[in-house]
């Protein structure tokens, strides 16, 4: 894992102090409010329904035993015991006060963590694969390119006031576990054909209000020039994205009113311009950063076996364990969906709990997922069923990952200003409708996303299944959407028809997904791929006739 | 409708009600607000200390009011998937 | 509609008045140029003025075969969220302007530093900045992580020097 030398440290510092100041200002009154929220907002602090909302960013997802304890203590000391998991692989407490934020941020700073950027119209935190380094088919750990552009992003003179946030996600295999094209930059790492290392190169993906999949500004750009790349292309969209209406400012827009071709253009005219002037970091700071991302020290000796005599631990094996490139070890997802439970979140004692756990058994790594799940990464073989022991004993080992009760929610009217109608109960009810495992198994993967309202923070639009609060008269109102993928065969999910009430919208998932258990050719044919061959119209008709 | 007025308290964020003469905490201490609501809200925004002050409608209940919108009946109460963190005045149910 | 988000579209709001005094904060030690300042169009159109003024809508580069005859350029800021002015500053630079460039309109303190970096050197703001403040803001950081127009040599260059 990265670990800051004296330069990160002192720059955390420094915003530290320079927030606590900008606090100070607003409590003596020297600032409004109206001059205080960008301020606070770029410290990830927004005003909720409750309370004020902190988001504290997790670079790439990727957290030690230390911080995920302090995270644990922040949510103790400073929130009501829990804390909320994200689709952007961050954590957002609800229940926060300003005048103990101060304190906190000193808090999280003595750990290396900090809450810059995680709002405002600015470069937001890095996401990336959350089996980083793990996974057998990347081409190289992706995460050193995320630190070089998290370095490169943080306090950007130039790119802080853009038209509207920017989200960029790294991967470096051709599964897509991070929905690269579904952000304002998405980069996927690979090798040309003299064998030298650089980034394919998306733009303009997106979700909220105007879904788009991304374009390919790029085929190649070496791995050593992707920063300066990434400056044209940040350049060219601060300058001429629109600002004359917050719904038409993302990246997006512009890439789509210019066309790729003209923006592509753009883009590789500012490059010429910048690239000479030595932006990118040297070849030394590639190698020193990609030194702590080492391979861990594997025990070549571990066991490529598993005891599967109980039958509960062989399930959630099947279901929550996936392959890892090292003989004798595997990747163990921690499932953030109880039953009963509320997507994402975790209480203290859990978060606690994790960071033993993945500091005697997973090499102290823990990541965040995007579908706000948690993963220890490096788990001896020989280790699993310990491990699985005590999370199931913390109402952690709920073997349902990727299964109709593995929700994707955002925290919608329950918690958010924004909303038009609540998300948690329409996930709790959908989950509780198919709380039987073994019948969740045979419906196989089936990913369901709710987002409160159209800025689809529960991506919506790249659910299998997606659903949508709506404000009907000021009753709460939901639709459903079918077909949307985030994973590398991207796709956006369509409206099937009129909306529904709260309970009429689990009804129409329960007969969407008897239907579908009707007409799939074999169990190896997701809810997805039924979709995909038969169309729209079957499910509409199973829905609504 | 009858008309209360509500904000967030700067310092903690807290949601507030008037209850004519301060804050508080809870949405059954409200008081009704006529005409002079208006003016109560912009001299509360040229204060600078509570946040987005506003006047919401709400309906007379026993021992209290139920807000007209969700939304601010989420905020009178807490969140509707957490009961265990419910402020006395209203009930998880009435969301 | 509330505006928790602090999100109001930008792209209407007014430019700061053009004013031909000096700017209140300046951190150049040549003379101020006292002549008037001219929107892009008329500067573009009359070779005389050694001083123009850029909305957020114009393009910098309109002036890079002109920098030679240019003493001031002033960057307007209608409202401080609009970050096209950062850009333009900073291409300037890039392209080798080393006259003065102002930040006129709704500059606020914590928005300085980064307008140094990006080659701002003197500043009108609509609200007169505390100097404590200012002095106390752009004090602040030791370090940068990146390249700008100051100068500044980004982390990577000190670890690895
Ligand atoms: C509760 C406070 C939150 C607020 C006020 C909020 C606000 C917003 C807004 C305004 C947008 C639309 C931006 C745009 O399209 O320009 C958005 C998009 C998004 N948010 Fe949130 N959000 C919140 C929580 C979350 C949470 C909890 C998650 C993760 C579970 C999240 C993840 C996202 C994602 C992934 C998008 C879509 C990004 C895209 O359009 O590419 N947000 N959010
Ligand atoms: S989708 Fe809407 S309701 Fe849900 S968190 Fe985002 S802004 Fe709030």
């Amino acid at each position: 894992m990265y670990r800051y030398d004296q330069y990160d440290q002192a720059i955390v510092d420094a915003r530290v102090a320079e927030f606590k100041e900008q606090v100070g200002r607003r409590m003596r009154n020297e600032i409004t409010e109206d001059q205080f929220k960008p301020l606070r907002l770029m410290n990830g602090l927004y005003l909720q329904l409750h309370a004020y909302m902190l988001r504290v960013a997790i670079p790439y997802g990727t957290l030690s035993g230390t911080q995920m304890r302090m995270l644990a203590h922040i949510a103790r000391k400073y929130d009501r015991d829990y804390g909320h998991f994200t689709t952007r692989q961050n954590i957002q407490y609800n229940w926060i006060k300003l005048e103990q934020f101060a304190d906190l941020l000193d808090d999280l700073s003595k750990v290396e963590m900090h809450a810059f950027q995680t709002s405002g119209n600015c470069i937001r935190n890095i996401s990336s694969d959350q089996f980083a380094g793990a996974a057998a088919d990347e081409l190289a750990d992706p995460r050193p390119y995320a630190e070089l552009l998290r370095q490169w992003s943080t306090l950007h003179p130039e790119f802080s006031f853009l038209p509207r946030k920017f989200k960029i996600a790294v991967i470096a295999s051709d599964t897509d576990r991070a929905a690269i094209q579904l952000h304002d930059i998405g980069l996927q790492l690979i090798k040309n054909e003299a064998g030298d290392l650089g980034f394919r190169v998306y733009v303009g993906g997106g979700m909220g209000r105007t879904p788009v999949i991304g374009s390919i500004v790029r085929e190649f750009i070496p791995v050593g020039q992707f920063l300066s790349y990434s400056e044209a292309i940040l350049r060219v969209y601060n300058r001429y994205g629109r600002r004359d209406n917050i719904y038409k400012a993302r990246i997006k827009i512009l890439v789509n009113e210019l066309g790729i071709a003209e923006f592509t253009r753009q883009v590789e005219a500012e490059w010429a311009l910048l690239e000479p002037l030595g932006l990118d970091a040297p070849q030394a700071e590639y190698a020193r950063i990609i030194a702590q991302f080492p391979e861990p020290a594997y025990d070549l000796a571990a066991p490529d076996t598993l005891d599967l005599s109980d039958p509960d631990f062989a399930v959630w094996v099947k279901q929550n364990v996936h392959a890892h490139k090292q003989p004798g070890y595997a990747i163990a997802t921690i499932s953030l969906k109880p039953k009963g439970g509320i997507p994402g979140d975790a209480s203290s004692a859990q978060m606690d709990l994790i960071a033993d756990l993945a500091e005697k058994y997973a090499q102290d790594e823990i990541r965040v997922t995007h579908s706000q799940n948690l993963v220890l990464a490096h788990v001896r073989k020989a280790d699993l069923y310990a491990l699985w022991s005590a999370l199931a004993e913390a109402d952690l080992a709920t073997p349902n990952l990727d299964l109709v009760s593995d929700i994707i929610a955002c925290p919608g009217m329950d918690y958010c200003t924004l909303a038009n109608a609540r998300s948690i109960p329409i996930a709790q009810k959908i989950a509780a409708k198919f709380e039987d495992l073994e019948t969740q198994r045979d419906i196989g993967e089936l990913k369901i996303k709710v987002s409160g309202c159209i800025n689809g923070c529960g991506h919506h639009h790249a659910g299998h299944i997606g659903i949508l609060g709506v404000d009907k008269k000021g009753e709460e109102s939901y639709q459903l959407l079918l077909g949307g993928s985030g994973a590398e065969d991207t796709s956006l999910a369509k409206i099937l028809g009129p909306g529904f009430d709260e309970n009429g919208i689990v009804d129409a998932v329960d007969k969407l997904v008897a239907f579908y258990r009707t007409v799939r050719t074999g169990p190896s044919e997701r809810f997805l791929d039924t979709y995909r061959r038969l169309g729209a119209a079957p499910f509409k008709e199973a829905v609504y006739a | 409708m009858p008309r209360i007025l509500t904000g967030n308290r700067l310092e903690t964020g807290d949601v507030l009600w008037w209850n004519g003469s301060d804050w508080s905490r809870h949405i059954r201490d409200a008081v009704a607000i006529g005409e002079e609501g208006e003016a109560l809200v912009a001299e509360l925004v040229a204060a600078e200390r509570i946040n987005d002050p506003v006047l919401i409608e709400v309906e007379a209940v026993a021992d209290g009011w139920l807000p007209k919108t969700t939304r601010e009946r989420v905020r009178a109460i807490g969140p509707s998937v957490r009961p265990d963190f419910a402020l006395p005045s209203l009930t998880v149910d009435v969301i | 509609m509330l505006d928790n988000q602090d999100q109001q579209a930008v792209g209407a709001a007014v430019p700061p008045p053009l004013s031909d005094a000096p700017a209140p904060l300046r951190f150049r030690t040549d003379t101020p140029d006292d002549g008037p300042i001219a929107p892009l169009a008329d500067f573009l159109a009359n070779s005389n003025f050694a001083a123009v003024r850029l909305d957020p809508a114009d393009d910098a580069r309109a002036l890079v075969p002109h920098l030679g005859r240019l003493k001031l350029i002033e960057v307007a800021f209608p409202k401080f969220r609009d970050g096209r002015g950062y850009s333009a500053a900073r291409i300037l630079r890039e392209a080798g302007f080393k006259g003065e460039i102002r930040a006129a309109g709704d500059v606020l303190v914590d928005q300085i530093g980064f307008m140094r970096r990006v080659g701002f050197d003197s500043f009108a703001p609509a609200k007169p900045l505390d100097p404590t403040v200012v002095k106390l803001t752009l004090e602040r950081y030791p370090y940068v992580y990146m390249k700008a127009a100051d100068g500044k040599q980004p982390v990577w260059a000190l670890r690895h020097g």
